[in-house]
């Protein structure tokens, strides 16, 4: 059992290629600004003596390499600078903000599958009959719909004319806090859903379509005994890859998300950072959000092998 | 055999499912309607001028936020130029940017990717390490984040864009090409004496092009996405220039009372991605009809 996990640690080794390419595009971000970074984070008015204080701050008046070794030794250490918006570490300012993207993210996940599962179900079980192309329209009009666009469309039934729920905000309580993030998992959970209904619909008829399935049938399981004992996990295997390659694009989204609902977690604290030129802060939250997407590919992949015992990962290593 | 009978041959072997598939194309109807609507909306594009008598930017405070009525079928915004013009316009520029954004990467990336599909090696383990990387940031934090780098503008957005979405095509070309070197036509070719860049233009791209075609269209989808999206937070094109996603920014200020403000771009968008991704669908059954689920 535990052998075929033997990948883990493989994989934790091959991502540090990655992690380090990530750093350095973390690091030159500030080096593609035009001009002196310095000049153009504080505006054309800054007096020379900012200007200065802030290149020794960034540690922009040092050679490129010793700069980025510098750092990386700060990162390796917890520092990434202080915001120039709330002249204090940034990390703080992450740290506070990711467990509620991450709240967020949870509550879109559950949400889309509360959505994919039963629509991908009904599509599956009547191919080319009129529900399955009703779920195929729904589908192909979800992919083209723009996040935030869905969101204001939420916010415009369900907040301004139901008033059924808020319109924004993160609200003050831990009671509170799913209340306010509904209609905001809810957008991200939609932007979600087709790709996840694709996915399972195409692997429910496979599946359907197996031996062992009509076994089960000839033994008189049916309707959703039948679905949730013998076809589901199976059906949900390939699709648990496209949800965790989905979920690092969620995490993009759930960025201009929050910026619509007024939710402050790491999006608004990117946007916010953008147009306060904020660079240390932006370089943060860039830096978190690659590093959990790396995280979550591994995690995808352990997933994975555990719901599917045949699946042996450590057999078949990419170079 | 000599090169040219290899060439003969695997010509004479592709010719009948090609002109076959070809010859159906209009019985597609995923794909005639994708044609339909992405043909009607450049058409309106186009034409914006001829189907509105309204300026897109000039500015008449004084018939401000009008409802929807027989001179202004969906209203006016609150600089009281009319909606439904602003909309036309902004199809001229969503969609121009959303085709050209599309270029750069589908041409860096299709060739890096096939250079190191074809060759291995070094090449191939340096491009792909990059593709990784790349591949770690989600679409929207590197192209926010470079849009802001390079500056607002139109050119800033391409720029990310191409740095951005490359990866994906580089990706999807390796694969076709690591498949695709070990056919019989490219051994053949090769045995016959052909150099690598004559094997690769002549014989190998016409036989995998079509995958990476395929996922341009979905590929374009989401590049009027991220434009619109950038407009929306105010990175993207700048204003007074008509671009959707400014516009349902600048209707959200309004949705109490003009709801159709914020609505009716985003319609514009869903309407667009619609047909290009049955433009897609179409033409991946037309184009791979083996892949098809």
């Amino acid at each position: 059992m535990l052998d075929r996990f033997r990948f883990v640690p493989i994989r934790l080794l091959q991502s540090i290629p990655v992690v380090i390419g990530v750093t350095i595009v973390v690091f030159f971000m500030v080096h593609l600004l035009p001009g002196n970074p310095a000049l153009t984070i504080l505006g054309q008015t800054a007096t020379p003596e900012r200007v200065a204080a802030l290149n020794t701050q960034l540690g922009l008046d040092k050679p490129l390499w010793d700069q980025y070794f510098i750092f990386v030794g700060r990162l390796l250490h917890g520092d990434l600078g202080d915001s120039l918006t709330y002249q204090r570490p940034v990390f703080d300012l992450v740290f506070q903000a990711v467990p509620i993207t991450l709240s967020l993210l949870a509550f879109a996940l559950v949400l889309s599958l509360v959505i994919s599962v039963p629509l991908a179900a009904l599509a599956a079980t009547a191919p080319g009959r009129l529900r399955d192309l009703l779920v195929r329209v729904f589908t192909l009009i979800g992919q083209g719909m723009p996040q935030f666009w869905v969101g204001i469309m939420l916010i415009l039934l369900l907040a301004v004319k139901a008033r059924a729920f808020p319109v924004g905000g993160y609200g003050q309580t831990a009671a509170e806090h799913p209340y306010y993030l509904f209609l905001p998992a809810l957008t991200l959970a939609i932007a979600m859903s087709p790709t996840t209904i694709r996915s399972l619909r195409a692997s429910t008829i496979n599946v359907l379509g197996a031996d062992y399935v009509g076994t089960a049938r000839s033994k008189g399981a049916s309707g959703i005994s039948l679905f949730r004992g013998h076809v589901l996990r199976n059906a949900a295997i390939p699709t648990v890859s496209i949800i965790g390659v989905n979920l690092g694009y969620l995490v993009g989204g759930s960025l201009v998300i929050e910026k619509v609902f007024a939710i402050p977690g790491l999006g608004s604290l990117m946007i916010n950072a953008i147009f306060s030129r904020d660079f240390p802060t932006i370089q943060a939250v860039a830096l978190f959000v690659a590093l959990f997407v790396i995280v979550v590919g591994i995690l995808t992949d352990v997933v994975y092998t555990l719901i599917d015992p045949r699946v042996d990962l450590s057999s078949r290593e990419r170079a | 055999m000599t090169t040219a009978a290899v060439a003969t041959a695997t010509r004479a072997m592709r010719r009948p499912a090609r002109s076959r598939s070809l010859k159906a194309w209009y019985r597609n109807g995923t794909l005639v309607a994708g044609l339909v609507i992405v043909g009607l909306l450049v058409l309106v594009a186009v034409l914006a001028p001829l189907l509105t008598p309204y300026d897109p930017i000039k500015q008449d405070l004084q018939n401000s936020l009008l409802s929807p009525s027989a001179d202004h079928w969906l209203g006016t915004d609150k600089y009281g130029r009319d909606v439904l013009t602003r909309l036309l316009y902004g199809a001229r520029v969503d969609l121009r940017v959303g085709f050209l954004a599309v270029l750069i990467p589908f041409v860096i990336g299709s060739v890096l990717g096939a250079l190191a599909g074809y060759f291995g090696g070094w090449f191939d383990t340096i491009v792909m390490r990059v593709v990784d990387v790349f591949f770690a940031f989600p679409f929207y934090v590197l192209v926010i984040v470079l849009v802001f780098v390079f500056g607002n503008g139109e050119k800033s957005i391409y720029l990310a864009i191409a740095a951005v979405s490359w990866v994906a095509y580089a990706k999807i070309m390796r694969g076709e090409l690591l498949v695709a070197k070990k056919q019989d036509y490219v051994v053949a070719a090769r045995l016959g004496g052909m150099s690598h860049g004559r094997i690769l233009v002549k014989h190998i791209a016409p036989n995998v092009l079509s995958q990476a075609l395929i996922y341009a269209m979905s590929d374009i989808v989401m590049d009027i996405m991220a434009i619109v999206t950038l407009g929306y937070l105010g990175l993207g094109i700048a204003p007074p220039t008509p671009e959707w996603g400014s516009m349902i920014l600048d209707g959200q200020e309004f949705i109490t009372t003009q709801w159709l403000q914020a609505t009716i771009p985003g319609l514009a968008v869903v309407v667009t991605s619609l047909g290009l991704s049955l433009l897609g669908d179409g033409l991946s059954d037309l184009l791979s009809p083996e892949r098809r689920k």
